[in-house]
């Protein structure tokens, strides 16, 4: 396939060479390249170039035949630091052991969307990096038939080096990458057809995974300084409130303190963007020599707040979501054909209510930042899903240019969706500036977790109406939550029942939320295809058939035309799981539940077993199969899923957080749960659908529907439905 | 501030710190050691695990001034270049996600195997229940730790 390079576009640079740069970055990550063999690395360290040579933003080539490719995004636990430079390295045609991993900074000129959400990185990053190694190998191809004095056409190139069959002449990328780098870019280039892949598709090993395990530096909060000092905040002690006062003199003479201030990070005149969300603009600032003593003055600080907003509770969120859905005037998101009438005319009518609390991240690296501002220029670093917007915001704040604020990412100890919202990136530079002084601002468990932004509190009522044959022939969807509605209205079963309708109801709130691992999905799945089954069962039919049956009428007769599924490759995972999991040969002992969604563009279908020890419940086994096109690497993909699996069930199981008089009732690990080690399934399976379709999401996709496919084998486990998140405080789930 | 002796992965260090100071702020801060990781500061998470004499303890839970001459070892520690059974069998099963635990994991798996060189499914789950993983690589945690106990046996 050829494909136009278009290559004044902004994500190549200009063809150049750089001598000796780079060494020391290629030896740091070097070692990361060869994570089971150190043998390897020492030998492979002797062996790094004299001169690199940069052929475009996303690699450079060494003399000797050494890669460095560039991640251009954040790497947040997703493995895109791993599967993204695959896809540069299988384009160029090189050995993967010869590649070097290197994490690139913010650069709007080089890259674009430097984002880690949505499960876009890959999907979206797929044409971009195949292009960039295409490229360079065009360049290689093109220097070495200029050398050779031969047409390119007779040349081929293999584990990064370029042959030449007739002369039987060969020469390695390294020897020819000078030339090559002093080439124009082609206009075109040929992209290489799946099936010659020998990269992608194959399992490779987190690239992190040698420094992971031996405790190098990698994090944010790992990030040292010369000069650097320890900066903590102290935000208001609930939603609702803010800073009146602060005795900051007191403290101020503690041990190792040497700065105590305020800042404002939302002062009038300066129009937020959609990452500042944040409910404690005003904070007091506490700066000193070591984390210790910062927390002993944190602790100490005397501070008075006051009332801005009215105190929120989760009872009263309770209370207000429920008047909603029962009394308020919606919109519809969505209506097909006469739903009113379908209703009216049921032979029976099937309706539940489904509900979940508010969700902390809790990322296991609370949030943290370093930032260095002088009067020239500011030097951020750290962990941040959305590096071109904190740049912008602290831009604003600091009344500083973009191009003198630099942002580099820092390998993430978590992130989902919480570092989209970078306020503790600004809040440093606040710091920094206001002290004059290097700092590393670091949030307590606490902090971290009475701070929000928050996974909303949900709910949402489903009817059902059936004929006189038990056919589905009205579906009513009414969802409501903080600060927006969960519901999808043109996915599943949109375009599968004839009468149709989905409303959307809004509870406004002072307590902050925002996207949190595959936002709505990580709710209205499970509550979809809970009440789903609970419709078959409520017809006689097997929950994996009732739903086939609905997807053969999408893919027939689709309802509608704004239908946000494919209901052929929707079909294609749940008929795979079946066959996967021997779903029909039912064990004793054994109660099996099954789901299925499609959410960031990849269908997941699900079947878990749920076992009594002692009397209650356990995830035994999960099944998943997945259709997310082209899997890149299914190693970090199949880690991905399980991840999702786990972090599904354990939130549903198990977490909350609740509040009373605008607090957070919960603060840390002792009073909020997440799911512990004994409580993951002992095994999870994962199949992939084998198609060529261009890779989509896989970081969310597999959490959504867990919640379900948990709840369906409960509810055979025990005898009954569930309809409140966590299901750990329900009491047949105590047992 | 009192100044305590402190054998740290086998090097002798003097560090003047305040008596009170957790081990976890003392290697991280002072001894510039930031393989063990800060997650809840009460012992409910597991990522500050380090060792002491051999046994496994969090060190966000432990002053300073508790630790005596008990040889403390961290994750930078634990074998030159990555090399403990622990460490490879990570390795091996690509455990990590974000990372950030996995020293905690580690060193806590290290000290049951050490104890116990060939556990049970059911043991293993047990000793590693303080040790929370926010990604979920627990199925991959738990079977990393039989590889490594095959190995060691």
């Amino acid at each position: 396939m050829k494909v136009k390079t278009n290559y004044n576009r902004r994500a190549f640079l200009k063809v150049s060479t750089a001598a000796g740069g780079g060494m020391m970055l290629g030896f740091s990550w070097l070692a990361s390249c060869t994570p089971a063999d150190t043998e390897i690395a020492e030998v492979a360290v002797q062996q790094m170039p004299d001169n690199w040579f940069n052929i475009n933003a996303f690699l450079k080539i060494g003399d000797n035949g050494l890669v460095t490719i560039f991640s251009p995004n954040p790497e947040i636990g997703q493995n895109v630091k791993t599967a993204m430079p695959m896809i540069v390295a299988e384009e160029l045609d090189v050995d993967w052991k010869d590649v070097i991993v290197e994490q690139a900074g913010l650069d709007t000129e080089k890259y674009t969307r430097q984002v880690a959400g949505g499960s876009q990185s890959i999907r979206q990053g797929w044409q971009g990096l195949r292009l960039a190694g295409a490229t360079a190998r065009h360049l290689l191809l093109a220097a070495a038939a200029q050398q050779w004095e031969v047409p390119v056409g007779e040349l081929t190139t293999s584990g990064g080096v370029i042959h030449h069959a007739a002369s039987e002449r060969t020469i390695g990328y390294g020897e020819i990458a000078s030339a090559a780098a002093g080439l124009e870019i082609p206009a075109e280039v040929e992209l290489k057809s799946p099936a010659d892949f020998k990269i992608i598709g194959k399992p490779q090993k987190n690239v992190d995974g040698l420094p992971i395990v031996t405790g190098k530096p990698l994090f944010g909060l790992d990030v040292q300084h010369e000069g650097m000092l320890i900066a903590m905040i102290v935000h208001p002690p609930a939603f609702g409130m803010k800073l009146k006062s602060a005795d900051t003199a007191t403290i101020a003479t503690m041990p190792g303190i040497r700065h105590v201030t305020t800042i404002n990070a939302a002062p009038e005149g300066i129009e937020p963007q959609w990452s500042d969300v944040n409910a404690f603009p005003e904070l007091v600032a506490i700066v000193g020599d070591s984390t210790w003593e910062v927390m002993q003055a944190k602790k100490a600080l005397q501070a008075e707040w006051e009332q801005v907003s009215p105190p929120e509770s989760s009872e009263q969120h309770e209370a207000e979501l429920t008047r909603l859905l029962q009394t308020a005037p919606a919109e519809p998101a969505r209506k097909d054909g006469n739903p009113t009438k379908a209703f009216a005319g049921a032979a029976q009518v099937i309706e539940r209510t489904y509900t979940a609390p508010f969700l902390a991240h809790n990322t296991l690296e609370p949030m943290n930042f370093f930032a260095d501002v002088t009067a020239e220029k500011a030097t951020l670093e750290g962990p941040i899903q959305t590096p071109e917007f904190l740049r912008k915001s602290v831009a604003a704040l600091l009344g500083m240019p973009e191009e003198k604020i630099s942002v580099m990412m820092t390998r993430q100890g978590g992130g989902f969706g919480r570092r989209l919202y970078g306020n503790f990136g600004i809040e440093a530079a606040l710091i920094s500036k206001a002290v004059g002084a290097p700092v590393k601002l670091v949030y307590t468990r606490e902090d971290d977790m009475t701070q929000g932004t928050y996974r909303p509190d949900y709910k949402v009522t489903y009817r059902a109406a059936l004929d006189a044959n038990n056919q589905l022939i009205g579906f009513h969807v009414r969802g409501t939550g903080t600060n927006g509605s969960p519901v999808f209205a043109d996915r599943f079963p949109a375009g599968a029942v004839d009468n149709y309708l989905a409303e959307n109801l809004d509870k406004s709130s002072n307590i902050s939320t925002g996207a949190w691992r595959a936002p709505r999905s990580n709710f209205i799945a499970g509550a979809e295809q809970a009440f789903l089954d609970e419709v078959a069962e409520v017809v006689g039919k097997d929950p994996i058939d009732f739903r086939l049956e609905l997807f053969d009428k999408a893919i027939a007769k689709p309802v509608g035309e704004k239908n946000d599924y494919e209901p052929a490759r929707y079909a294609g995972v749940l008929k795979l799981v079946r066959e996967k999991a021997a779903w029909g040969t039912d064990q004793p002992g054994v109660f099996r539940g099954v789901s299925a969604y499609y959410c960031h563009n990849s269908y997941v279908a699900q079947v878990v077993d749920v076992v009594l020890e002692k009397g209650r419940p356990k995830v035994d086994k999960v099944w998943c199969a997945v259709d997310c096109g082209i899997v890149v690497n299914p190693e970090g993909a199949i880690n991905q899923i399980e991840g999702g699996i786990i972090d599904g069930i354990g939130h549903a199981m198990y977490s909350a957080l609740t509040f009373k008089d605008g607090k957070p009732v919960q603060d840390n690990f002792a009073t909020y749960r997440l799911i512990r080690h004994r409580e993951a399934p002992r095994e999870i399976e994962v199949f992939f659908v084998e198609n060529g379709i261009d890779p989509t999401g896989l970081g969310e996709p597999s959490l959504p529907p867990i919640s379900a496919a948990l709840a369906n084998a409960l509810a055979k486990a025990t005898g009954e439905r569930l309809y409140t998140q966590p299901f750990a405080q329900q009491q047949s789930v105590l047992g | 501030m009192p100044v305590y002796k402190l054998t740290i992965n086998g090097e002798q260090r003097e560090l003047s710190v305040a008596a009170d100071t957790p081990v976890l702020w003392v290697l991280r801060d002072h001894a510039h050691l930031v393989g063990t990781k800060y997650g809840c500061g009460i012992g409910q998470c597991g990522a500050c695990t380090i060792h002491l004499d051999g046994v496994a303890m969090r060190s966000c839970s432990v002053p300073i001034s508790a630790v005596g001459k008990q040889k403390i070892t961290t994750i930078e520690g634990l074998s030159a270049n990555g090399t403990h059974p622990v460490q490879e069998a990570w390795l091996e099963h690509d455990v990590a996600q974000c990372g950030y635990c996995q020293a905690g994991q580690i060193m806590n798996a290290a000290a049951l195997l050490s104890d116990n060189p060939n556990p049970s499914d059911t043991e293993i789950s047990a000793m590693m229940n303080g040790n929370i993983c926010r990604c979920g690589t627990y199925t991959r945690i738990h079977t990393a730790i039989k590889t490594a106990a095959e190995k060691m046996s």
